[in-house]
Protein backbone atom coordinates (compact mmCIF):
# COMPACT_ATOMS: atom_id res chain seq x y z
CA UNK A 1 0.00 0.00 0.00
CA UNK A 2 1.18 3.24 -0.62
CA UNK A 3 -0.27 7.32 -0.42
CA UNK A 4 -0.15 9.45 -3.51
CA UNK A 5 -0.03 13.47 -2.09
CA UNK A 6 -0.36 15.49 -5.48
CA UNK A 7 0.28 19.40 -4.78
CA UNK A 8 -1.66 20.49 -7.51
CA UNK A 9 -4.97 19.43 -9.23
CA UNK A 10 -3.05 18.70 -12.06
CA UNK A 11 -0.71 16.48 -10.41
CA UNK A 12 -3.73 14.55 -8.85
CA UNK A 13 -5.77 14.55 -12.28
CA UNK A 14 -2.54 12.70 -13.63
CA UNK A 15 -2.24 10.02 -11.14
CA UNK A 16 -6.40 9.55 -10.98
CA UNK A 17 -5.69 8.65 -14.37
CA UNK A 18 -2.48 6.77 -14.21
CA UNK A 19 -3.08 4.74 -11.31
CA UNK A 20 -7.26 4.13 -11.14
CA UNK A 21 -6.67 2.07 -8.47
CA UNK A 22 -5.63 4.33 -6.06
CA UNK A 23 -8.61 5.30 -3.63
CA UNK A 24 -9.56 9.01 -3.38
CA UNK A 25 -9.52 11.07 0.26
CA UNK A 26 -10.32 13.95 1.53
CA UNK A 27 -11.34 14.63 4.91
CA UNK A 28 -11.36 10.58 5.46
CA UNK A 29 -14.51 10.67 7.48
CA UNK A 30 -16.09 8.44 5.55
CA UNK A 31 -13.22 6.62 4.27
CA UNK A 32 -11.23 5.75 7.12
CA UNK A 33 -14.10 4.57 9.34
CA UNK A 34 -14.04 1.75 7.01
CA UNK A 35 -9.91 1.07 6.77
CA UNK A 36 -10.29 0.98 10.47
CA UNK A 37 -12.55 -1.33 10.56
CA UNK A 38 -10.77 -3.77 7.97
CA UNK A 39 -13.68 -2.77 4.87
CA UNK A 40 -11.50 -0.82 2.56
CA UNK A 41 -7.89 -1.99 1.74
CA UNK A 42 -7.12 -0.54 -1.49
CA UNK A 43 -3.66 -0.28 -3.49
CA UNK A 44 -3.07 2.90 -2.64
CA UNK A 45 -4.71 6.18 -1.83
CA UNK A 46 -4.81 9.31 -3.45
CA UNK A 47 -4.48 12.39 -0.65
CA UNK A 48 -6.81 15.09 -1.56
CA UNK A 49 -6.73 16.82 1.08
CA UNK A 50 -3.88 19.35 0.12
CA UNK A 51 -5.01 20.54 -3.12
CA UNK A 52 -5.53 24.20 -2.66
CA UNK A 53 -7.57 24.55 -5.61
CA UNK A 54 -10.51 22.25 -4.35
CA UNK A 55 -10.43 23.98 -0.93
CA UNK A 56 -11.87 27.50 -1.32
CA UNK A 57 -15.37 29.01 -2.56
CA UNK A 58 -16.12 32.03 -4.94
CA UNK A 59 -18.71 33.48 -6.97
CA UNK A 60 -17.99 33.44 -10.67
CA UNK A 61 -20.74 33.90 -13.48
CA UNK A 62 -23.64 34.76 -10.74
CA UNK A 63 -22.70 31.19 -9.62
CA UNK A 64 -21.55 30.34 -6.46
CA UNK A 65 -18.87 27.83 -6.97
CA UNK A 66 -17.90 25.04 -3.70
CA UNK A 67 -14.93 23.24 -4.41
CA UNK A 68 -14.46 19.76 -3.47
CA UNK A 69 -12.76 20.04 -0.13
CA UNK A 70 -14.28 22.89 1.18
CA UNK A 71 -15.36 21.50 4.49
CA UNK A 72 -18.52 21.67 6.48
CA UNK A 73 -16.84 24.00 9.18
CA UNK A 74 -16.35 26.70 6.82
CA UNK A 75 -19.88 26.24 5.11
CA UNK A 76 -21.01 26.71 8.69
CA UNK A 77 -19.17 29.95 9.22
CA UNK A 78 -18.56 31.44 6.09
CA UNK A 79 -21.83 30.72 3.94
CA UNK A 80 -24.90 31.97 6.17
CA UNK A 81 -26.19 33.65 2.86
CA UNK A 82 -26.92 30.50 1.87
CA UNK A 83 -29.25 29.26 5.28
CA UNK A 84 -30.32 26.52 4.61
CA UNK A 85 -26.88 24.58 3.14
CA UNK A 86 -25.20 26.43 6.07
CA UNK A 87 -27.98 24.56 8.54
CA UNK A 88 -27.29 21.30 6.51
CA UNK A 89 -23.37 21.76 7.41
CA UNK A 90 -24.43 22.51 11.22
CA UNK A 91 -26.11 19.58 11.63
CA UNK A 92 -23.41 16.93 9.95
CA UNK A 93 -21.58 15.18 12.72
CA UNK A 94 -19.74 17.00 15.47
CA UNK A 95 -17.33 19.72 14.93
CA UNK A 96 -14.33 17.40 14.97
CA UNK A 97 -16.37 15.72 11.93
CA UNK A 98 -17.21 18.96 10.43
CA UNK A 99 -13.66 20.29 10.42
CA UNK A 100 -12.71 17.52 7.86
CA UNK A 101 -15.68 16.08 6.13
CA UNK A 102 -16.23 17.82 2.87
CA UNK A 103 -18.61 18.50 0.58
CA UNK A 104 -16.98 16.75 -2.50
CA UNK A 105 -17.27 13.57 0.08
CA UNK A 106 -20.55 14.09 0.81
CA UNK A 107 -21.17 13.79 -2.83
CA UNK A 108 -18.86 11.16 -3.93
CA UNK A 109 -20.16 8.80 -0.96
CA UNK A 110 -23.80 9.51 -2.15
CA UNK A 111 -25.52 8.30 0.61
CA UNK A 112 -29.11 8.86 0.89
CA UNK A 113 -28.64 10.46 4.44
CA UNK A 114 -25.88 12.80 3.13
CA UNK A 115 -27.23 15.84 4.59
CA UNK A 116 -25.60 18.63 1.68
CA UNK A 117 -27.46 16.49 -0.58
CA UNK A 118 -31.13 18.07 -0.06
CA UNK A 119 -29.79 21.70 -0.05
CA UNK A 120 -27.64 20.95 -3.22
CA UNK A 121 -31.37 19.45 -5.19
CA UNK A 122 -33.19 22.47 -4.09
CA UNK A 123 -30.58 24.89 -4.83
CA UNK A 124 -30.85 22.73 -8.76
CA UNK A 125 -26.74 22.55 -8.26
CA UNK A 126 -24.59 21.32 -10.83
CA UNK A 127 -21.33 18.88 -10.30
CA UNK A 128 -18.27 19.65 -12.71
CA UNK A 129 -16.46 16.77 -12.55
CA UNK A 130 -12.17 16.65 -14.25
CA UNK A 131 -10.42 14.33 -15.60
CA UNK A 132 -6.69 15.02 -17.15
CA UNK A 133 -8.25 13.22 -20.57
CA UNK A 134 -11.15 14.84 -21.06
CA UNK A 135 -11.18 18.19 -18.85
CA UNK A 136 -14.05 19.13 -16.86
CA UNK A 137 -17.45 18.47 -17.80
CA UNK A 138 -20.86 19.75 -15.83
CA UNK A 139 -23.81 17.00 -14.77
CA UNK A 140 -26.81 18.09 -12.95
CA UNK A 141 -27.09 16.07 -9.24
CA UNK A 142 -29.41 13.88 -10.65
CA UNK A 143 -27.44 13.04 -13.65
CA UNK A 144 -24.68 12.50 -10.90
CA UNK A 145 -26.56 10.67 -8.39
CA UNK A 146 -27.31 7.62 -9.77
CA UNK A 147 -28.64 5.52 -5.97
CA UNK A 148 -27.64 4.66 -2.94
CA UNK A 149 -23.65 5.45 -2.94
CA UNK A 150 -23.77 5.36 -6.78
CA UNK A 151 -22.74 8.27 -8.70
CA UNK A 152 -21.87 8.82 -12.13
CA UNK A 153 -17.97 9.79 -11.68
CA UNK A 154 -16.14 7.93 -14.08
CA UNK A 155 -12.69 5.94 -12.91
CA UNK A 156 -10.47 8.85 -14.04
CA UNK A 157 -12.75 11.39 -12.71
CA UNK A 158 -12.37 13.58 -9.56
CA UNK A 159 -15.52 15.91 -8.09
CA UNK A 160 -13.92 19.48 -8.85
CA UNK A 161 -16.57 21.54 -7.69
CA UNK A 162 -20.64 22.25 -7.34
CA UNK A 163 -22.12 25.07 -8.34
CA UNK A 164 -25.27 26.94 -8.92
CA UNK A 165 -27.31 30.00 -8.77
CA UNK A 166 -27.47 31.33 -5.34
CA UNK A 167 -31.14 31.69 -4.51
CA UNK A 168 -33.20 34.38 -3.34
CA UNK A 169 -35.72 33.95 -0.65
CA UNK A 170 -35.91 32.20 2.45
CA UNK A 171 -34.53 28.39 2.59
CA UNK A 172 -34.02 26.11 5.46
CA UNK A 173 -32.92 22.37 6.39
CA UNK A 174 -34.14 20.42 8.91
CA UNK A 175 -33.39 16.65 10.15
CA UNK A 176 -35.22 14.25 12.20
CA UNK A 177 -33.05 11.84 14.69
CA UNK A 178 -32.88 9.91 17.61
CA UNK A 179 -30.81 13.12 19.65
CA UNK A 180 -29.34 16.44 18.49
CA UNK A 181 -25.78 15.60 18.21
CA UNK A 182 -23.85 13.32 15.99
CA UNK A 183 -26.92 11.73 14.09
CA UNK A 184 -27.52 9.98 10.68
CA UNK A 185 -30.99 11.30 9.51
CA UNK A 186 -33.80 9.36 9.82
CA UNK A 187 -35.70 12.06 7.35
CA UNK A 188 -34.67 15.11 6.25
CA UNK A 189 -35.83 17.75 4.17
CA UNK A 190 -34.75 21.13 2.93
CA UNK A 191 -37.54 23.61 1.28
CA UNK A 192 -35.97 26.72 -0.55
CA UNK A 193 -38.41 29.55 -2.06
CA UNK A 194 -37.89 31.06 -5.76
CA UNK A 195 -38.99 34.39 -5.14
CA UNK A 196 -38.08 35.52 -8.86
CA UNK A 197 -39.02 32.32 -10.45
CA UNK A 198 -41.95 32.07 -8.42
CA UNK A 199 -41.28 28.59 -7.56
CA UNK A 200 -41.02 26.57 -4.29
CA UNK A 201 -38.18 24.16 -4.31
CA UNK A 202 -38.33 20.90 -1.81
CA UNK A 203 -36.07 18.20 -1.62
CA UNK A 204 -35.34 14.95 1.08
CA UNK A 205 -33.12 12.94 2.49
CA UNK A 206 -32.92 9.49 3.93
CA UNK A 207 -36.39 8.70 1.94
CA UNK A 208 -35.33 7.17 -0.71
CA UNK A 209 -32.51 5.44 -2.70
CA UNK A 210 -30.79 8.95 -3.24
CA UNK A 211 -32.60 12.76 -2.45
CA UNK A 212 -35.78 13.24 -3.93
CA UNK A 213 -37.48 16.26 -4.93
CA UNK A 214 -41.06 16.44 -4.02
CA UNK A 215 -42.31 17.71 -7.38
CA UNK A 216 -46.28 18.03 -6.88
CA UNK A 217 -45.92 19.38 -3.30
CA UNK A 218 -43.69 22.12 -5.34
CA UNK A 219 -46.34 23.00 -7.96
CA UNK A 220 -49.27 23.05 -5.61
CA UNK A 221 -47.45 25.59 -3.23
CA UNK A 222 -46.28 27.94 -6.06
CA UNK A 223 -49.75 28.34 -7.11
CA UNK A 224 -51.46 28.36 -3.96
CA UNK A 225 -48.65 31.11 -2.66
CA UNK A 226 -49.37 32.73 -6.28
CA UNK A 227 -53.70 32.94 -5.61
CA UNK A 228 -52.76 33.89 -1.86
CA UNK A 229 -51.23 36.75 -3.57
CA UNK A 230 -47.88 35.74 -1.16
CA UNK A 231 -45.42 36.64 -3.09
CA UNK A 232 -46.14 39.77 -4.16
CA UNK A 233 -47.07 40.91 -0.13
CA UNK A 234 -45.58 38.61 2.67
CA UNK A 235 -48.45 39.94 4.77
CA UNK A 236 -50.87 37.79 2.72
CA UNK A 237 -51.77 35.03 4.58
CA UNK A 238 -51.65 31.44 3.09
CA UNK A 239 -54.39 29.00 4.73
CA UNK A 240 -53.44 26.45 7.81
CA UNK A 241 -55.10 23.98 5.02
CA UNK A 242 -52.64 24.88 2.20
CA UNK A 243 -49.54 23.93 4.55
CA UNK A 244 -51.06 20.76 5.50
CA UNK A 245 -51.77 19.91 2.25
CA UNK A 246 -48.49 20.64 1.19
CA UNK A 247 -47.16 18.41 3.91
CA UNK A 248 -49.24 15.77 2.88
CA UNK A 249 -47.95 15.84 -1.25
CA UNK A 250 -44.24 16.01 0.02
CA UNK A 251 -44.98 12.75 1.99
CA UNK A 252 -46.45 11.17 -0.94
CA UNK A 253 -43.31 12.00 -2.82
CA UNK A 254 -41.42 10.22 -0.35
CA UNK A 255 -40.09 6.61 -1.28
CA UNK A 256 -38.85 5.43 2.28
CA UNK A 257 -38.09 1.95 3.65
CA UNK A 258 -37.92 0.45 7.23
CA UNK A 259 -34.56 0.22 8.46
CA UNK A 260 -32.98 -0.06 12.27
CA UNK A 261 -33.15 4.12 12.19
CA UNK A 262 -36.84 4.29 11.24
CA UNK A 263 -39.89 2.43 9.36
CA UNK A 264 -41.30 4.06 6.28
CA UNK A 265 -44.37 5.02 8.04
CA UNK A 266 -42.64 7.26 10.40
CA UNK A 267 -40.24 8.38 8.16
CA UNK A 268 -43.49 9.53 5.60
CA UNK A 269 -45.06 11.41 9.01
CA UNK A 270 -41.83 13.03 9.27
CA UNK A 271 -41.99 14.55 6.05
CA UNK A 272 -45.26 15.88 6.12
CA UNK A 273 -44.32 17.63 9.66
CA UNK A 274 -40.85 18.80 8.18
CA UNK A 275 -42.41 20.19 4.95
CA UNK A 276 -45.13 22.29 6.51
CA UNK A 277 -43.01 23.52 9.29
CA UNK A 278 -40.53 24.33 6.65
CA UNK A 279 -43.08 26.48 3.96
CA UNK A 280 -44.46 28.14 7.35
CA UNK A 281 -40.66 29.22 7.97
CA UNK A 282 -40.39 30.57 5.19
CA UNK A 283 -42.79 32.47 5.25
CA UNK A 284 -42.58 34.03 8.09
CA UNK A 285 -39.01 34.45 7.02
CA UNK A 286 -38.79 36.96 4.37
CA UNK A 287 -37.50 40.21 4.33
CA UNK A 288 -39.09 43.33 6.55
CA UNK A 289 -42.01 44.92 4.13
CA UNK A 290 -42.90 41.62 2.77
CA UNK A 291 -43.09 40.03 6.27
CA UNK A 292 -46.30 37.34 6.62
CA UNK A 293 -48.61 38.19 9.21
CA UNK A 294 -48.62 35.93 12.38
CA UNK B 1 6.44 4.90 4.47
CA UNK B 2 8.31 7.89 6.50
CA UNK B 3 6.09 10.92 7.50
CA UNK B 4 7.64 14.17 9.12
CA UNK B 5 4.92 15.76 11.31
CA UNK B 6 5.49 18.86 14.06
CA UNK B 7 4.14 17.53 16.76
CA UNK B 8 3.68 20.01 20.13
CA UNK B 9 6.10 22.65 18.42
CA UNK B 10 8.70 19.78 17.30
CA UNK B 11 9.45 18.05 14.29
CA UNK B 12 8.79 14.58 14.49
CA UNK B 13 9.46 11.29 12.15
CA UNK B 14 7.86 8.23 12.21
CA UNK B 15 8.17 4.67 9.35
CA UNK B 16 4.28 4.03 9.65
CA UNK B 17 1.95 1.63 7.22
CA UNK B 18 0.27 3.84 4.81
CA UNK B 19 -2.96 2.99 6.23
CA UNK B 20 -2.40 4.07 9.32
CA UNK B 21 -3.93 6.82 11.16
CA UNK B 22 -2.62 9.46 12.97
CA UNK B 23 -3.80 8.75 16.10
CA UNK B 24 -1.82 5.31 15.75
CA UNK B 25 0.77 7.16 14.90
CA UNK B 26 1.05 9.76 17.93
CA UNK B 27 0.28 6.53 20.00
CA UNK B 28 1.96 3.53 18.89
CA UNK B 29 5.07 5.40 16.66
CA UNK B 30 5.65 8.42 18.95
CA UNK B 31 4.69 7.01 22.23
CA UNK B 32 1.88 9.99 22.97
CA UNK B 33 -0.38 8.58 24.92
CA UNK B 34 -3.04 11.45 26.08
CA UNK B 35 -5.16 10.56 22.91
CA UNK B 36 -7.46 8.13 23.59
CA UNK B 37 -8.68 5.40 21.16
CA UNK B 38 -11.91 4.19 21.87
CA UNK B 39 -13.93 3.66 18.74
CA UNK B 40 -11.77 4.72 15.54
CA UNK B 41 -14.71 5.62 13.45
CA UNK B 42 -15.58 9.43 14.85
CA UNK B 43 -18.34 9.30 17.26
CA UNK B 44 -16.51 9.56 20.77
CA UNK B 45 -13.60 12.18 20.22
CA UNK B 46 -11.56 10.67 22.71
CA UNK B 47 -8.57 10.86 20.13
CA UNK B 48 -9.10 14.88 19.64
CA UNK B 49 -6.00 16.47 18.47
CA UNK B 50 -5.22 19.51 16.96
CA UNK B 51 -4.29 19.36 13.34
CA UNK B 52 -3.08 22.82 11.51
CA UNK B 53 -5.10 24.77 14.23
CA UNK B 54 -8.78 22.83 13.97
CA UNK B 55 -9.64 20.19 16.56
CA UNK B 56 -10.33 16.58 14.72
CA UNK B 57 -10.72 13.03 14.92
CA UNK B 58 -7.14 12.00 14.65
CA UNK B 59 -8.47 8.31 13.91
CA UNK B 60 -9.87 9.53 10.81
CA UNK B 61 -6.78 11.72 9.74
CA UNK B 62 -4.20 9.03 7.47
CA UNK B 63 -0.74 9.54 9.06
CA UNK B 64 0.57 10.52 5.87
CA UNK B 65 -2.11 13.31 5.63
CA UNK B 66 -0.23 14.80 8.53
CA UNK B 67 2.96 15.08 6.41
CA UNK B 68 4.18 18.73 6.92
CA UNK B 69 1.60 19.60 8.96
CA UNK B 70 1.39 20.85 12.78
CA UNK B 71 -0.54 18.68 15.47
CA UNK B 72 -0.91 19.92 19.00
CA UNK B 73 -2.00 16.66 21.33
CA UNK B 74 -3.15 17.24 24.74
CA UNK B 75 0.86 16.57 25.94
CA UNK B 76 1.24 20.22 24.69
CA UNK B 77 -1.39 21.94 27.70
CA UNK B 78 0.36 21.14 30.90
CA UNK B 79 3.64 22.68 31.63
CA UNK B 80 6.08 20.23 33.23
CA UNK B 81 3.95 19.72 36.27
CA UNK B 82 1.59 22.27 35.94
CA UNK B 83 -1.60 21.71 34.67
CA UNK B 84 -2.83 23.86 32.05
CA UNK B 85 -5.52 25.96 33.67
CA UNK B 86 -8.33 23.96 31.81
CA UNK B 87 -6.83 20.86 33.21
CA UNK B 88 -7.10 22.13 36.78
CA UNK B 89 -10.57 23.38 36.41
CA UNK B 90 -11.23 19.82 35.43
CA UNK B 91 -10.02 18.53 38.73
CA UNK B 92 -11.54 20.69 40.79
CA UNK B 93 -15.06 21.05 39.10
CA UNK B 94 -14.38 17.23 39.92
CA UNK B 95 -15.77 16.46 35.52
CA UNK B 96 -12.86 13.70 35.76
CA UNK B 97 -14.37 9.60 36.81
CA UNK B 98 -12.77 6.59 34.54
CA UNK B 99 -10.82 9.70 32.93
CA UNK B 100 -11.23 8.33 29.53
CA UNK B 101 -12.70 10.83 27.96
CA UNK B 102 -10.90 13.29 29.71
CA UNK B 103 -8.14 13.90 27.27
CA UNK B 104 -10.39 14.75 24.56
CA UNK B 105 -12.37 16.86 25.90
CA UNK B 106 -9.78 19.05 27.53
CA UNK B 107 -8.73 19.71 23.99
CA UNK B 108 -12.32 20.55 22.67
CA UNK B 109 -12.73 22.74 25.88
CA UNK B 110 -9.04 24.30 25.84
CA UNK B 111 -9.96 24.71 21.35
CA UNK B 112 -12.89 26.38 22.46
CA UNK B 113 -12.23 29.03 24.82
CA UNK B 114 -9.25 29.89 23.27
CA UNK B 115 -11.75 30.74 20.58
CA UNK B 116 -14.42 32.17 22.79
CA UNK B 117 -13.03 33.34 26.68
CA UNK B 118 -16.42 33.70 27.79
CA UNK B 119 -18.66 30.60 26.03
CA UNK B 120 -22.53 30.37 26.89
CA UNK B 121 -23.23 26.85 28.10
CA UNK B 122 -25.27 26.12 24.82
CA UNK B 123 -21.91 26.93 23.08
CA UNK B 124 -19.98 24.47 25.47
CA UNK B 125 -22.37 21.95 24.80
CA UNK B 126 -22.03 22.38 21.16
CA UNK B 127 -18.01 22.37 21.60
CA UNK B 128 -18.37 19.14 22.93
CA UNK B 129 -20.95 17.27 21.29
CA UNK B 130 -18.77 15.07 19.23
CA UNK B 131 -16.88 13.91 23.10
CA UNK B 132 -18.94 10.88 24.77
CA UNK B 133 -18.50 10.70 28.48
CA UNK B 134 -19.90 7.31 30.02
CA UNK B 135 -19.30 8.30 34.02
CA UNK B 136 -20.22 11.88 34.05
CA UNK B 137 -23.72 12.79 33.26
CA UNK B 138 -21.92 16.02 31.56
CA UNK B 139 -22.87 18.78 34.21
CA UNK B 140 -19.65 18.39 35.78
CA UNK B 141 -17.78 19.19 32.34
CA UNK B 142 -19.50 21.88 31.26
CA UNK B 143 -18.96 23.05 35.03
CA UNK B 144 -15.36 23.05 34.69
CA UNK B 145 -15.01 24.86 31.41
CA UNK B 146 -17.35 27.24 32.66
CA UNK B 147 -14.69 27.42 35.57
CA UNK B 148 -11.68 27.63 33.20
CA UNK B 149 -14.00 30.38 32.25
CA UNK B 150 -14.36 32.61 34.97
CA UNK B 151 -10.41 32.04 36.09
CA UNK B 152 -9.17 33.01 33.20
CA UNK B 153 -11.81 36.19 33.58
CA UNK B 154 -13.66 35.80 30.62
CA UNK B 155 -17.19 34.66 32.97
CA UNK B 156 -18.44 37.50 34.90
C1 LIG C 1 -18.98 10.24 13.34
C2 LIG C 1 -19.45 10.61 11.95
C3 LIG C 1 -20.61 11.37 11.82
C4 LIG C 1 -21.06 11.72 10.56
N1 LIG C 1 -22.20 12.45 10.46
C5 LIG C 1 -22.67 12.80 9.24
C6 LIG C 1 -23.86 13.57 9.13
O1 LIG C 1 -24.47 13.97 10.14
N2 LIG C 1 -24.28 13.90 7.88
C7 LIG C 1 -23.62 13.51 6.75
O2 LIG C 1 -24.06 13.84 5.66
N3 LIG C 1 -22.49 12.77 6.84
C8 LIG C 1 -22.01 12.40 8.06
N4 LIG C 1 -20.86 11.64 8.14
C9 LIG C 1 -20.23 11.15 6.90
C10 LIG C 1 -19.09 12.02 6.34
O3 LIG C 1 -18.58 12.90 7.33
C11 LIG C 1 -19.56 12.85 5.14
O4 LIG C 1 -20.06 12.02 4.14
C12 LIG C 1 -18.44 13.74 4.57
O5 LIG C 1 -19.01 14.67 3.68
C13 LIG C 1 -17.36 12.95 3.86
O6 LIG C 1 -16.38 13.87 3.41
P1 LIG C 1 -14.83 13.53 3.52
O7 LIG C 1 -14.08 14.65 2.90
O8 LIG C 1 -14.46 13.20 4.90
O9 LIG C 1 -14.77 12.24 2.60
P2 LIG C 1 -13.73 11.04 2.53
O10 LIG C 1 -13.96 10.08 3.62
O11 LIG C 1 -12.35 11.56 2.33
O12 LIG C 1 -14.21 10.41 1.15
C14 LIG C 1 -15.52 9.91 1.01
C15 LIG C 1 -15.70 9.31 -0.38
O13 LIG C 1 -15.62 10.33 -1.36
C16 LIG C 1 -14.56 10.09 -2.28
N5 LIG C 1 -14.06 11.42 -2.58
C17 LIG C 1 -13.79 12.41 -1.69
N6 LIG C 1 -13.47 13.55 -2.35
C18 LIG C 1 -13.53 13.26 -3.68
C19 LIG C 1 -13.32 14.02 -4.86
N7 LIG C 1 -12.97 15.31 -4.83
N8 LIG C 1 -13.47 13.41 -6.05
C20 LIG C 1 -13.83 12.10 -6.10
N9 LIG C 1 -14.07 11.33 -5.03
C21 LIG C 1 -13.91 11.91 -3.82
C22 LIG C 1 -13.64 9.14 -1.57
O14 LIG C 1 -12.94 8.34 -2.48
C23 LIG C 1 -14.63 8.31 -0.78
O15 LIG C 1 -15.23 7.34 -1.58
C24 LIG C 1 -20.36 11.30 9.40
C25 LIG C 1 -19.18 10.55 9.54
C26 LIG C 1 -18.72 10.22 10.80
C27 LIG C 1 -17.46 9.43 10.95
S1 LIG D 1 -11.35 7.03 18.63
FE1 LIG D 1 -11.52 8.66 17.24
S2 LIG D 1 -13.51 9.38 17.60
FE2 LIG D 1 -13.43 7.62 18.87
S1 LIG E 1 -15.08 10.21 32.91
FE1 LIG E 1 -15.37 8.18 32.25
S2 LIG E 1 -15.90 8.46 30.15
FE2 LIG E 1 -15.89 10.45 30.92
Amino acid sequence: MEVLRPATLAEALEARSARPEAFPIAGGTDVMVAVNFDRLRPEAFLDLSRLDELRGWHEEDGEVVLGAGLTFARIERELASLPALAQAARSVGSPQIRARGTIGGNLATASPAGDALPALAAYEADVVLGSAARGERRVSLREFLLGPKRTSLEPDELVLAVRFRSPHGPGSFSKVGTRNAMVIAVASLCLQLDEDARAVRVAMGSVGPTVLRATEAEAFAARALAEAGAFDAAAAPVPAATLREFGQLAGAAARPIDDVRGTAAYRRHAVEVLARRALSWALEGRPAGRRAAG
Amino acid sequence: MLVRTRVNGEWREADVWPGASLLSMLRDDLGLLGTKNACEQGECGSCSAWLDGEVVCSCLVLAAQAEGREVRTVEDLADGDRLHPVQQAFLDAGAVQCGFCTPGMVVAATDLLERDPDPSDEAVREALSGNLCRCTGYQKIVDAVRLAASRAGGGA
